[in-house]
């Protein structure tokens, strides 16, 4: 087939994990001598793993964290040999899964693009040619002599993307690279990636973001535990990961005591959430053991780095609440305008008497909250924006 | 043919060239006198093999030029212990790269391999001015050095190509191999002249070590033809071919066990 980039056949990976790492010769010999090598275990990390990629098209392999993805894509680098099936490519691929990979730190920024250059397979000829380009493109001209340790991470992860691009080769490995540096870098990265996507090369991204790949991919695969999950187009798949990641972790509240505490006279059952492209709406059904006069209510909106985004309760909004009786559910409703950016949140819900004292009942990981949207904005809030020009 | 073709292809030359500059920059950093180290290390040496072995034991009088021959003698195997030691970690040194990058593994060897040859060749202009200066007589038998060193270097490869993979899995090797080289340096006829050794079967069993064979074989050849070589000891038997047979089968036998064992090294480092 002439017009497939990549041809990935029932790919499987199995790794030996050792119970005890053998890297000396007794351990090996007393394991030899033991009847053969009892003491590791097998992985299967992938199982039959099947997918094409056609020429010029944008495919987006994701997953969560340890569902093999990045495994996957080692044994596309040719970095792994895969254990069963083989892998078909036709074409010049990126070798490298990383940036900035054999960054040297007491090398100078320029010392830094030669050896990284050369990775890539640039001499220094070719290299001295873009050298210019990358510097620009990095914004960093005035480091360059300065020793790599010297850098700030956002510097060295600029100038590690600066070179990765100059490597012209026909199929792309995109590994997260989409959260790199400051917001104004990151502007940079997307519109390169829609600059690949306009000439139609050939790029296969890896991701979490479900944004991304509704922007850029043409089809997608999802992978979970080593298997593919769903195949399709990018909504497609987009879709699917969220309703299967999120049907498994709402109302999934973890009853840790770190995550929970209260001295019970009042618990949360349920927090419900209910997302529209511009309201959100969080339900939570609380049950009174006993009469309380006039609870307090609130919840608390945290981002995936645990920074609280949003937070209130009926005391800041001015709600005389109503009192409980024992043995009564009480369903408090929230609604606020959508301006979360695209991400995952968590909400915690609490309950407590007017003062905020004495704590009822305090969840954390209460739900969860997909925001999936078109990002026409930067900043901390995405909300929606209209614009108008005039001319006078 | 196209296989060596790649081998050599212009992206692997530019990666060798750009890990061999590295290395360079990055060995001596720190040091005052820097590269220098790479001549002083053997020069100190020397001195204080010389004093002890020349000035106080009196070993070596026999020989002409004893000084230039025992100092030949020490640079060369100072370069088999460089390469070999330095090429056994240097898999699992760069294991950042190889796990995240695909390049030809035998590069990284291959590298640290070309940066102990420059410190050969250092050392070797020191070996020739010393020569100036002991008025050592030129033979026409010096031309047959540079093969005689391409012999000790292809044998270094094989064991740095063995020793390397073999780091990966089993971290002893570095300890043992330098236990080895310790008794490889005496075992090895660098300080005494083998002549002393009045068995002759001994200096059969010690010439069929291809560093004995080669060391004893350049001194031959570049300063003085008193010295006892293969050549003379097995009185032209074909024995004497020996250590070319063993430099040739370790070669071999390093290609390809790191050929077999290159493809796990991302996920066993």
């Amino acid at each position: 087939m002439k017009d497939l980039a990549i041809e990935v056949s029932h790919v499987g990976k199995t790794f030996k994990l050792p119970h005890e790492r053998q890297t000396s010769i007794k351990s090996a010999l007393i394991s030899i001598a033991r009847g053969g090598n009892h003491s590791y275990e097998k992985q299967q990390v992938l199982t039959d793993v099947t997918f094409e990629v056609k020429k010029g098209e944008f495919f987006g392999i994701v997953g969560r964290n340890g569902s093999g993805k990045s495994t996957l894509l080692k044994m596309l680098a040719g970095i792994y040999t895969p254990t069963n099936g083989h892998i078909k490519v036709n074409g010049k691929l990126t070798p490298f899964i990383e940036l900035g990979v054999g960054f040297n730190p007491e090398l100078t920024g320029r010392e830094n693009v030669f050896l990284n250059g050369a990775l890539l397979g640039f001499n220094r000829k070719e290299m001295a040619a873009m050298y210019n380009d990358i510097v620009e493109f990095a914004e960093i001209g005035r480091f360059m002599d300065q020793k790599l340790k010297n850098y700030s991470s956002g510097m060295q992860v600029r100038l590690a993307f600066s070179i990765a691009i100059q490597a012209n080769t026909e199929i792309l490995l995109l590994d997260e690279v989409l959260a790199v540096g400051d917001m104004a870098f990151q502007k940079k990265c997307f519109d390169y990636f829609m600059k690949l996507k306009r000439e139609r090369q050939t790029v296969i991204l890896v991701t979490h973001d479900m944004n991304a790949v509704r922007e850029y991919c043409d089809r997608a695969i999802m992978i979970n535990e080593g298997v593919v999950m769903s195949r399709g187009s990018a909504e497609q798949i987009a879709q699917d990961y969220q309703k299967f990641f999120s049907s498994r972790e709402a109302g999934v509240a973890s009853q840790d005591d770190g995550d929970r505490w209260g001295d019970g006279r009042m618990t949360a059952k349920k927090t419900q959430v209910t997302t529209t492209e511009k309201a959100i709406t969080l339900r939570t059904t609380f049950a009174a053991h006993e009469t309380i006069e006039s609870p307090l209510y609130g919840f608390s909106i945290f981002d995936g780095a645990h920074i609280n985004v949003l937070e209130s309760n009926t005391k800041r909004l001015k709600l005389k609440t109503q009192t409980v009786k024992g043995g009564e559910n009480i369903v408090v409703e929230w609604t606020f305008d959508n301006i979360l950016r695209t991400g995952t949140y968590s909400v915690s819900v609490a309950c407590c008497d007017q003062s905020a004292l004495q704590y009822y009942d305090w969840q954390n990981n209460a739900a969860h909250l997909e925001i999936v949207r078109p990002t026409q904005t930067a900043g901390i809030v995405d909300p929606i924006v209209t614009v108008t020009e005039k001319k006078r | 043919m196209n296989r060596v073709k790649a081998i050599f292809s212009k992206q692997n030359r530019a990666l060798l060239a750009e890990l061999v500059r590295t290395d360079f920059k990055l060995r001596y950093q720190g040091s005052f006198l820097g590269y220098a180290w790479s001549l002083l290390r053997p020069l100190m040496i020397f001195v204080i093999l010389y004093v002890v072995f020349v000035k106080f034991l009196k070993l070596g009088n026999e020989i002409p030029h004893y000084p230039v021959y025992l100092l030949l003698g020490i640079v060369i195997w100072n370069f088999f212990t460089e390469m070999t030691s330095q090429s056994l970690g240097s898999i699992v040194g760069r294991g950042d790269l190889i796990r995240k990058i695909r390049i030809p593994r035998w590069i990284i060897v291959f590298s640290s391999s070309i940066s102990a040859l420059i410190n050969l060749g250092l050392n070797l202009i020191v070996v020739m001015v010393f020569m100036a200066i002991n008025h050592v007589t030129l033979y026409s038998t010096i031309l047959l050095a540079p093969f005689l060193l391409v012999e000790v270097y292809v044998f270094a490869l094989g064991v740095s190509l063995f020793l390397s993979a073999l780091f990966v899995k089993f971290r002893d090797v570095g300890y043992i191999w330098e236990v080895v080289l310790q008794a490889g340096f005496y075992l090895t006829p660098i300080l005494y002249p083998l002549s002393r050794i009045s068995n002759v079967t001994f200096q059969k069993l010690i010439l069929l070590n291809p560093m004995a064979q080669a060391i004893q074989s350049i001194r031959y050849s570049v300063v003085t033809h008193t010295t006892v070589t293969t050549h003379t000891v097995f009185d032209g038997g074909w024995y004497r071919f020996i250590p070319y047979v063993i430099v040739v089968l370790v070669l071999l036998g390093g290609l390809f066990y790191f050929k077999g064992e290159a493809n796990s090294f991302a996920e066993n480092i």
